[in-house]
């Protein structure tokens, strides 16, 4: 694993050969910014959870990585391929490689559980339908859904629907795993669950994996390295440790679950009271 | 006040041509894509799919399309008779009924009805896709929206729609045979030799062309709508109407530009 230093978010972290390189990111949507100068790397096999409030534009920063929206400004590299200037072959080849599993699972719903994992290998393989049965088997049974192939997707709990799309996103035995929100909805167990899945799949298939949350437990348990963005910008980079240590008031504020505005309940109350003297006036 | 208005002209224009440059990007990558949901040659998958669009949007509105256009056909031949009686000219009504429907009324009303069944459906269907990231999905598993989603559906409407248009031609027709049946006991047979009479083979012709043109009027604009969604469920619905209500308006907006084509060429 690289060394890894708590940054500030205009420094670059300095691995050698990584999986994902993020430089000089610049997003705008009309008149808003919402990435604004992103840097960030990514080192082979490691776990780096992506983590920030609502807003803060990490879900924007995790489009960019697998491939959805092309760079305004800046560049992105993944596993060698500059996905500012890469042509649609290049591109597709790389999203071959590259598994996601989306907040809300996103199975196609009208189809059966295996025919969504299956439905990667039969588009870009040409495997006899036979082996493709067995595979599709083989991936739900990594995720403990071996008996709910011909299920529906919309038969399925929200854990196992996830489980399903991690499914789906090993299909293709990729390099990079990718999940967005993968605790969200979720109660404390299934989340629990769903942590131990990742660690289990990393370290089976030795997968860069990426990880965007605001569930602190969850990548903490996870995370071999994590990220910190607020408002568009990366304002840490660092191991688990140094975040939790951190004295930087924004990620103290959001590891102690601190709000920006508390409610003044005597304000409202005063206001509420000239509003009724007011109006008996 | 004047800058003003020029904005809104401006920006409206500005929304217009991104909408048919949207429409026009989404014909070329689909006729990009149509080859791989031929048969033999292209993807098995993509044809299965497009035998099922062929089935969902074909064979399922035939008693729609077929019921519409009997009732039409009666209610043109008999608004017709009631003013060629007059006149003594009621053999007429056999020609005014095959003509307009091959000519006109029969694509028309197949496109009008796959309009609101299928237009709506498909972008629904897309729509909602959106909304669940199914869309992004495709995308990440390196498979392209257009060829998986919208390919299997413009080929199963390029060959439904005509064989609607066919299907709503024999109805309007039978039902002006029933008609004449009835109030001037006309026989079949002779019905039908007046009827083979009256038509001919560039007005069928004429017919399924236009059949063609708006078959990819009600896809890419159902398609398009879909794809378009931002938000949640209630764009969906939005979608939906927006592409029933689009695609209705350009059917009958392409016809007037064909008919009117068609005029100046016979007239010529």
């Amino acid at each position: 694993m690289p060394e890894t230093k708590l940054e500030a978010h205009d420094s670059r972290p300095l691995i050698s050969d990584p999986m994902i390189s993020v430089c000089d990111l610049v997003v705008s949507y009309g008149e808003r910014r919402v990435l604004n100068g992103i840097n960030l790397e990514i080192a082979r096999g490691e776990t780096m959870v992506l983590l920030g409030g609502s807003g803060s534009g990490k879900s924007t920063l995790l489009r960019h990585i697998i491939g959805l929206e092309r760079p305004q400004a800046g560049s992105i590299r993944v596993n060698g391929v500059d996905l500012a200037t890469s042509g649609s072959k290049d591109l597709k080849k790389l999203r071959r490689s590259i598994g996601v599993a989306f907040q809300d699972a996103a199975l196609f719903n009208s189809m059966s559980v295996e025919d969504n994992v299956a439905l990667p290998l039969r588009e870009h393989t040409r495997l006899p339908e036979s082996t493709i049965s067995l595979m599709t088997w083989m991936k739900l049974a990594t995720v403990g859904l071996a008996d709910s192939g011909k299920l529906r997707p919309q038969q399925l709990s929200g854990g196992m629907r996830k489980r399903a799309a991690v499914a789906r996103a090993l299909a293709l035995d990729p390099e990079i795993l990718v999940f967005d929100e993968p605790s969200a909805g979720l109660d404390p167990i299934v989340a629990a669950e769903l942590d131990e899945l990742i660690l289990v799949l990393k370290t089976a298939f030795s997968m860069t994996v990426v990880v965007v949350t605001h569930e602190m437990a969850s990548a903490f348990r996870i995370a071999d390295r994590m990220a910190m963005l607020y408002q568009g910008s990366l304002i840490a980079v660092g191991s688990k440790e140094e975040l939790k240590n951190s004295s930087h008031p924004r990620i103290r504020q959001f590891l102690d679950r601190v709000p920006d505005q508390i409610v003044d309940v005597g304000v409202i109350d005063k206001h509420f009271d000239e509003y009724l003297k007011g109006g008996l006036q | 006040m004047i800058s003003s208005l020029f904005e809104k002209v401006g920006k409206s224009t500005l929304r217009h041509l991104e909408y048919v440059g949207g429409i026009t990007i989404q014909i070329g990558g689909a006729f990009g894509s149509l080859g791989q949901t031929l048969p033999l040659v292209g993807n098995r998958l993509r044809w299965r799919s497009a035998v099922r669009q062929m089935s969902a949007i074909g064979v399922e509105a035939s008693p729609m399309v077929g019921i519409m256009a009997l009732c039409t056909g009666f209610i043109l031949a008999m608004q017709a008779a009631s003013e060629l009686h007059r006149f003594g000219a009621m053999n007429l009504v056999v020609d005014l009924v095959s003509i307009a429907f091959t000519r006109e009324l029969g694509p028309l009303l197949a496109a009008i009805a796959v309009s609101g069944r299928s237009g709506s459906a498909f972008s629904a269907e897309i729509g909602s896709m959106v909304v669940t990231e199914e869309i992004d999905a495709l995308r990440t598993m390196a498979i392209d929206p257009l060829e998986f989603l919208l390919a299997p559906k413009y080929l199963g409407t390029l060959i439904a729609l005509p064989c609607l248009s066919i299907l709503s031609n024999t109805c309007g027709i039978l039902a002006g045979g029933l008609f004449m049946r009835f109030s001037t006991h006309m026989t079949f047979g002779v019905y039908l030799r007046d009827v083979f009479q009256a038509i001919i083979l560039r007005d069928v012709i004429t017919g399924l062309l236009k059949s063609v043109a708006f078959a990819t009027i009600i896809v890419h604009v159902g398609c398009l709508e879909g794809f378009r969604v931002r938000g949640g469920p209630d764009a969906v619905g939005r979608s939906a109407t927006s592409a029933v209500v689009k695609s209705t308006f350009l059917v009958i907006l392409a016809d007037v530009g064909f008919t009117a084509l068609f005029y100046l060429i016979e007239g010529k």
